[in-house]
């Protein structure tokens, strides 16, 4: 009898104790939880460029240098290289007319070229392991746990914004960030927009050390410094006829 | 079953020694890959595949080959290739093997491969070509074992079998047009976004495929005396001619639209294989033009029956039709679709040496495959009491 009574007190109290335990669990799960309440944040995020305050490689030449150091982008010579952000003439970075008659001006300038954060990304689009995916504000973003190196993503960019790990990076990084993770071979990496950076407010950082030549912002905010800035001047896009819907403009 | 594999003459263990010693050497090769990885090979940032995803997709033509008897033997019930079907079948075992090895040795991360599956996605062409690559294998497995099995011992084939084969014939078809849409869904790739590449692949693999069952059918009799059969010859290399016509027709319209349209995008590429691209001469031009000559000829001799007859014509017809086609998809798909580069420049892919000794390491695999399989369909033939010779 005794036994019995302590038995039952013991499985009452037990089970208050799981049942409050339980309606904690169940209030806490039900919270909106957000991830970095201090990051950037936007719907569609975008990038334009300016490219009329870049008239020679060596001005361009800091912002792929500040980028590479941020995120231990390897420097490794010949066709096998690894690059997130470079440059190049308008004939190929604008490949579409194979023999334009360029003004001067243009015919001399180089364009930046990177990952364009498509609306419609093709390599999101073929990735057989899901380790390229779309993030929120439509960064295209990359697992390097995940990815099996298969290049299929590679072969779907219409911009060659992506490289492969064709060895091992370490040795080719120049100075190493330890904020920033490096890659192992076989894998693909590319531009990120800098989804680390937004996550703690900062700008990219191209952006930032582009002394304001290079904009970033929320495409569908009227408000925003790229939407201002289109607004203003004429900007064209990279291959806008396959419709992907790029989101790096360049104005010319 | 398996015990018919450990007897045989000096000359078949002297074969799969021979073998056995290839896949040894390709796999150090491999194992060094590993180490230092893809930079082993020719590939670069602006031609990111080569030879391995190329041998893949022409074996994918290999193995749904076996079509092209199992469906006239199952819907017009043509008899004669009964008795030939199960190497048809054991031929894309082996091929569906080979391709998953060279889709694993052409992988960054290897180790990694069944992310794949873990975590699926059915928004690439990629996940749905390992489901039907791997559904292909294990309906030839299920199919060729069991019919075998029922056949020596001389009791009818089950009715499951039979569902399992139509289901075959579609997956057949279906594997070749998911590999083709691996290419001809990406934007900005000119040489590969057609409409007409998958119906374009599936006529080079119904002619290259069987060209090269009835290539290893007459060897296998000039080795075992176990003869075909007329019939199976004769038919098999219509189809073959018939395949092959419409193959070299695809490719015409695929000239017609890129150079009549005037759309620099769609010529480019295939004046860079054939041409080079000013002055910069490709080693892969004079292979495409090869790859022309031997179309021809093969198909003369194959369409004139008085050629296709003839049995000191034919396979040499048929080495001619699979060297053109295997330079057609096994060396121009991939070098004229990576050309030009996103930037419209040009640059040269070369497959380095290491590169292709993992790819005959892969194509031992594959011969040892197909060699022990139809070393034991041969034996369970004897055994069944089917004779080998047969009546002229």
């Amino acid at each position: 009898m005794n036994s019995s009574r302590r038995y039952f007190l013991k499985v009452a109290s037990l089970s208050t104790f799981a049942l409050a335990a339980g309606a904690a669990g169940t209030k806490a799960a039900g919270a909106e939880y957000e991830a970095y309440p201090e990051g950037l944040k936007a719907k569609r995020w975008a990038m334009v460029i300016d490219t009329r305050r870049f008239q020679n490689p060596e001005s361009m030449r800091p912002i792929i240098e500040a980028c590479h150091k941020a995120h231990n982008v390897p420097t490794i010579p010949g066709p096998k290289e690894v690059k997130w952000i470079w440059d190049d003439t308008f004939e190929h970075a604008f490949a579409d007319d194979p023999s334009p008659l360029l003004p001067r001006g243009i015919e001399e300038r180089r364009f930046f070229l990177m990952c364009n954060h498509c609306t419609n990304p093709s390599c999101v689009r073929v990735c057989p392991a899901g380790a390229t995916y779309t993030t929120q504000g439509g960064l295209v973003a990359i697992d390097y746990h995940r990815c099996v190196g298969c290049r299929f993503c590679m072969a779907a960019c219409p911009y060659g914004s992506r490289s492969f790990n064709f060895q091992d990076p370490r040795p080719f990084i120049k100075e190493l960030n330890a904020a920033y993770p490096t890659r192992m071979r076989g894998v693909v990496e590319k531009c990120t927009f800098c989804a680390e950076r937004l996550e703690k407010g900062l700008m990219p950082a191209c952006v930032e050390a582009s002394n304001g030549a290079i904009l970033f912002g929320d495409l569908n905010d009227p408000d925003s410094v790229v939407r201002q800035a289109l607004a203003r001047n004429f900007s064209i896009r990279r291959k806008p006829s396959l419709g992907t819907d790029p989101g790096v403009y360049y104005i010319i | 079953m398996l015990e018919k594999v450990l007897k045989g003459s000096p000359k078949y263990y002297l074969w799969l020694l021979f073998l056995l010693a290839v896949i040894g050497y390709a796999f150090i090769v491999y194992v060094f890959q590993l180490i230092y990885g893809l930079q082993l090979t020719g590939l670069t940032r602006n031609t990111s595949w080569g030879f391995y995803i190329a041998q893949f997709t022409y074996l994918v033509g290999v193995a749904a080959a076996a079509v092209m008897l199992v469906l006239p033997a199952t819907f017009h019930h043509y008899h004669p290739y009964h008795r030939v079907i199960v190497f048809a079948e054991f031929l894309a075992i082996g091929a569906v093997i080979m391709c998953m090895l060279f889709i694993v040795v052409d992988m960054g991360q290897p180790q990694r491969v069944l992310n794949v599956i873990l975590h699926p996605t059915p928004n690439s062409v990629m996940f749905w070509d390992c489901t039907v690559l791997c559904g292909y294998l294990l309906l030839n497995a299920v199919i060729g074992w069991t019919s075998l099995e029922h056949e020596s011992r001389h009791v009818p084939v089950p009715g499951w079998v039979k569902v399992l084969v139509v289901i075959s014939i579609f997956w057949a078809f279906s594997i070749h047009t998911v590999t083709a849409f691996l290419y001809a869904g990406l934007p900005g790739r000119h040489y590969w976004l057609s409409a007409i590449m998958a119906a374009r692949f599936l006529a080079s693999a119904f002619c290259a495929g069987p060209s090269l069952l009835l290539l290893g059918l007459l060897l296998l009799k000039r080795l075992t005396g176990f003869d075909p059969g007329k019939a199976v010859v004769k038919s098999l290399s219509i189809t073959i001619a018939y395949a092959m016509g419409l193959n070299m027709f695809f490719y015409v319209l695929e000239l017609f639209t890129a150079f009549y349209s005037g759309i620099p995008g769609h010529a480019h590429p295939i004046v860079f294989i054939f041409q080079g691209h000013e002055g910069l001469s490709v080693w892969v031009n004079g292979w495409m033009w090869t790859a022309v000559a031997l179309a021809f000829i093969s198909i003369f001799l194959l369409a004139i029956p008085k050629f296709r007859n003839n049995l000191k014509i034919l396979p040499w017809a048929l080495v001619m039709l699979i060297i053109a086609s295997w330079i057609d998809k096994g060396l121009g798909l991939l070098i004229g679709g990576f050309a030009p580069t996103p930037y419209e420049t040009y640059e040269v892919y070369t497959p380095t040496f290491w590169e292709v000794s993992v790819g005959l390491g892969i194509f031992a695999v594959g011969a040892l495959v197909i060699s022990i399989l139809w070393k034991i369909a041969l034996e369970m033939k004897r055994e069944g009491g089917e004779p080998f010779a047969l009546p002229e």
